[in-house]
């Protein structure tokens, strides 16, 4: 942002002659033009699959093999109902609430303490620590799938949300101390100092001077940690896999839509996805600028 | 801060650390010793040193995934950020330019909304939605149409060439959005002078996007493909619900993390499973290094 390396502008030419700025009247129309066409046909193929499958949510299933393009004849509610209490939608629901609420206050608490810990303290073997969370970063889940599962298992955690949301929480440290450390790195020393002298202790300190202070970095890493584990398919899949009674709604949702074949029960299927869904759009359209800032800050170095 | 500082610091990291340890480091160091034994879960496990990896070399379905991500690996990026950048482009600098401030073309905030949308739900859930949109029937979304026309269905899913393709399709459906706004971002740190510059040099928007717009947004472009190609060595959610038989017709989309689940969880080779996993952590690592390195290049200071 500092030096204009760039070859100077050469705004020093001879104005050019009347006919190529026509000319490019023209070409900025024109593209103007396809790039309108191009953007509203995206905005359909986003929009439409997430619509009709509102419409067949309201639907029975020979209406839906026979006219799968119209207006549903009547609003079948009852759809909703099966799909919520008979397909246990509303169980799964419940329990994606209840595990990501805990994995992500958890994974907030841990993670901050541990990033400002490290990011404000001189301490042997600081760097040590924070390049063993940081190396997370790199490693696959699937790399360590086998193994963790056992670890679980002898830890009597299997088949437990207590195993999921400790699981969440441990591969969610990473990014969250990266982003973290490097938010509290960026804190003024001089409000830190002053708690001292009025004789504040270090845990004070932290809780109501250091974490107001870092609201908006909080924020961001919250908004990225909640859509990343409420998303998540393969933990559950294999830390789950015997308590159906457990299972989050991702998990829920894939097998209703195996015994959606069996059972011939599609409007059912279409109302459990539709309510997986509007939660998300509603979330969406209520924090949408703070879910764009927030999932992409992990990309912005 | 001199005095407690130690019970402080040690108290603030136990639990975090010993959370990570036990979870993921933990994890990550036995599944380099697993792979080099042959444990099925019974009995006590059996050294066998390179065994695993070796059978690997001749096991179809191993070759099949890791040809599946190098299709990923090339596809996914390529399309994905082709089409971002275009549309990120109009939604930056396509309009005309008011008061010297390039616009975007009008309604760029409405798009930037509903692109980003998919983003925002779980791969799973968005496996089943395209279940119903690839259905190979009239109550499918796109054959229902094409049917309704007169037409042969297309069997998405079914046709071996075609299913990874359309499982590609998905994931360029979810990811377009998040980097429209990750290169907007970008765009918009471009100084305005510079594209002022240039048009008045007669510069069409052509020539602004490939000799702008792209050289500025080199670095972002390089996250960019990061991101997506880490991505293109997961694919299990998508993969898993998505495709027949989670991986199928016939292997035709199977991918390492699927190969992974199925042999640690359904046949109970472990051992295998995690020389599974040892060679995808290879891989995954090998593409970041590679791709830093040739991506590497005299960014451009402005």
């Amino acid at each position: 942002m500092t030096s204009q390396t760039l070859p100077p502008a050469p705004a020093t030419t001879p104005p050019r002659p009347a006919a190529p700025a026509k000319g490019r009247h023209r070409e900025v129309r024109l593209f103007a033009g396809l790039g309108h066409v191009a953007l509203a046909v995206w905005a359909v193929i986003v929009i439409v699959p997430i619509l009709w499958t509102f419409l067949a949510a309201f639907k029975n299933t020979s209406e839906i093999f026979s006219s799968p393009w119209t207006l549903p004849a009547e609003l079948r509610f009852e759809n909703f109902g099966r799909a919520w209490t008979k397909a246990h939608v509303g169980r799964y629901f419940l329990n994606s609430v209840f595990v990501v609420s805990c994995s992500t206050f958890g994974t907030m608490l841990f993670g901050s303490m541990a990033a400002y810990v490290l990011a404000r303290y001189k301490f042997r073997g600081n760097r040590a620590i924070y390049y063993l969370f940081v190396s997370g970063l790199a490693f696959p889940v699937f790399l360590a799938l086998v193994p963790l599962f056992f670890v679980v298992k002898n830890l009597g955690l299997l088949d437990t949300h207590t195993g999921v949301i400790l699981v969440y929480i441990a591969y969610s440290l990473p990014f969250t101390i990266f982003f973290l450390a490097a938010f509290f790195r960026t804190l003024p020393n001089s409000v830190a100092e002053a708690g001292m002298i009025d004789g504040c202790s270090h845990t004070r300190l932290f809780f109501q001077v250091m974490l107001p202070m870092a609201k908006p970095g909080l924020i961001s890493v919250a908004i990225f940690n909640i859509i990343g584990q409420w998303a998540q398919y393969q933990l559950p899949l294999v830390l789950l896999s015997n308590a159906k009674d457990k299972w989050v709604l991702t998990q829920g949702i894939a097998d209703i839509s195996v015994n959606a074949g069996y059972e011939a029960d599609w409007s059912g299927l279409f109302a459990a996805l539709t309510i997986a869904i509007l939660p998300m759009i509603l979330v969406y359209a209520v924090f949408q600028r703070q879910i764009q800032s927030g999932l992409t800050s992990g990309a912005v170095k | 801060m001199r005095h407690g500082k130690y019970p402080f610091v040690i108290g603030f990291l136990f639990a975090p650390v010993t959370l990570y340890v036990v979870f993921v480091i933990a994890p990550y160091a036995q599944a380099f010793q697993i792979s080099m034994t042959n444990w099925r879960g019974l009995s006590a496990p059996q050294w066998v040193g390179f065994d695993n990896y070796r059978r690997l070399l001749d096991d179809g379905s191993f070759w099949k995934a890791v040809q599946h991500h190098g299709v990923l690996l090339l596809a996914l990026p390529l399309i994905t950020i082709a089409i971002a950048l275009f549309f990120a482009f109009l939604l930056n600098v396509g309009g005309r330019s008011v008061g010297g401030q390039r616009q975007g073309v009008a309604g760029s905030k409405f798009y930037r909304v509903v692109f980003f949308f998919p983003q925002v739900l779980a791969v799973a859930i968005i496996a089943v939605l395209f279940q119903m949109v690839y259905r190979p029937n009239e109550s499918g979304l796109i054959n229902g149409v094409l049917m309704k026309l007169g037409l042969d269905p297309v069997l998405f899913l079914i046709r071996p060439n075609l299913a990874l393709w359309s499982i590609i399709a998905v994931l360029v459906w979810q990811a377009v959005g998040f980097y429209v706004v990750l290169f907007s971002a970008g765009m918009a740190s471009i100084p305005g002078e510079i594209y002022e510059a240039a048009e008045m040099d007669g510069a069409t928007r052509v020539t602004l996007f490939f000799r702008v717009t792209l050289p500025l947004l080199w670095d972002t472009l390089q996250v960019a493909w990061v991101y997506l190609g880490i991505a293109a060595f997961d694919a299990f959610a998508i993969v898993a619900v998505l495709s027949v038989d989670s991986g199928g017709p016939d292997g035709a989309t199977t991918v390492l993390a699927m190969e992974i689940y199925r042999n640690a969880f359904v046949y109970s080779k472990y051992g295998y499973a995690s020389a599974m996993g040892v060679a995808l952590f290879f891989l995954t690592i090998t593409f970041a290094a590679l791709t830093l390195r040739l991506t590497k290049r005299e960014s451009v200071e402005y």
